[in-house]
């Protein structure tokens, strides 16, 4: 019974359990050198975790991020930029890879949607303050706007 | 701000209101729609960036004999359907049976994709559960598992007779993503063929 509970808990914790992962291969990444390091793990801390999505591709421990990983610095051997790995692993994995999405049609609406919101907020306010700056300063107002303060 | 206040304070434009209204309400509607999602079993699933383009090429060997390879463009001519498993996978032995029983239909050609798997286990759990697969393709390393865009298994794909990837799906199938999305998805394919063939 214990047993059977702590299995429920544990898929609780779980969500992703029901996809599996394969056996992890222990032979560690060789880089060729400390720039080269550096690059890579820059690289791979702006993909994301194909499998665990809230995980970068530098944090998790997914065997497909061992696998992808792997492939990153392959590539990089092979010599190529950063924008043509991007590149690779969106033709594959699709935009949601990147943790910086690209400007596009498809994104237009996530990048512009904070400025639009700031500028109506700034419009709003700017609008509103006016309105009060001529309008006539009653003593009423005053305590109105002082219990404002205390709230 | 209280009731007791004498002159109550200059109301918005009723533009404003009414453009707050329709953002409130638009983000209650987009809550809803993630609470009536949350319950999907694929609500965690990305969509395939292949769907529409071509299947990647590939040559990889046969799992019951290594030494024969298939090449992608052998594949070419009708559809198949392609199912990502490994005898690590708990969640391919509860799909098994379904997808077996899909196969005993005959109605595409089911191919299996053995991902980063030993031959032998693989080997084993077919014998163990039955196999179901026209061809099992083995691909140990998982290199080309990347060109697949595969993320972990099972995973299924359903590439039409031009090599066209045209549906995928993430995790186990079941009677109703059979019935639901994969015929759905081949009979559009069957449709597509035959008036082809007629013209």
């Amino acid at each position: 019974m214990m047993k059977r509970l702590a299995a429920l808990l544990l898929s609780l914790c779980l969500p992703m359990a029901a996809l599996a992962q394969p056996m992890g291969d222990p032979t560690p990444l060789q880089y060729r050198d400390r720039a080269e390091e550096a690059r890579f793990h820059a690289l791979t801390a702006e993909l994301r975790c194909v499998q665990c999505q809230n995980q970068s591709l530098a944090d998790s421990n997914a065997q497909i991020a061992h696998d992808l990983r792997r492939e990153v610095l392959v590539l990089m051997h092979e010599g190529h930029s950063d924008a043509e790995i991007k590149q690779f692993l969106v033709e594959r994995y699709g935009e949601f890879v990147l943790y910086r999405p690209r400007m596009q049609g498809s994104t237009l609406l996530l990048w512009l949607t904070p400025g639009v919101l700031l500028l109506a907020g700034t419009a709003l306010l700017v609008v509103q303050v006016r309105r009060r700056r001529h309008a006539a300063p009653l003593p009423a107002a005053e305590d109105a706007s002082q219990e404002d303060r205390q709230w | 701000m209280s009731d007791s206040n004498p002159t109550p304070p200059r109301r918005l434009p009723p533009v404003a209101v009414f453009i707050g209204a329709l953002f409130f309400f638009g983000l209650v509607a987009l809550m809803l729609y993630g609470v009536a999602r949350s319950d999907r079993p694929d609500r965690d699933t990305l969509p395939s960036a292949l769907i529409g383009k071509p299947a990647p090429s590939f040559v990889l060997p046969v799992l019951h004999d290594p030494n024969v390879k298939v090449k992608s463009t052998e594949l070419l001519g009708a559809p198949y359907l392609l199912n990502v498993w490994g005898s690590w996978c708990p969640t391919c032995r509860d799909e098994h049976p379904i997808l077996t029983r899909f196969a005993e239909t005959k109605r595409v050609r089911v191919i299996g994709y053995n991902w980063k798997d030993e031959r032998a286990d693989a080997l084993r759990w077919l014998e163990q559960l039955g196999n179901p697969y026209m061809l099992v393709l083995a691909d140990e390393e998982g290199r080309t598992a990347l060109d697949w865009g595969i993320a972990a298994a099972p995973e299924t794909f359903l590439v039409d007779d031009h090599g066209i990837v045209r549906w995928k799906y993430s995790g186990a199938i079941t009677q109703d993503v059979l019935d639901r999305q994969l015929i759905p998805a081949l009979e559009k394919i069957e449709a597509a063929g035959k008036g082809k063939a007629q013209r």
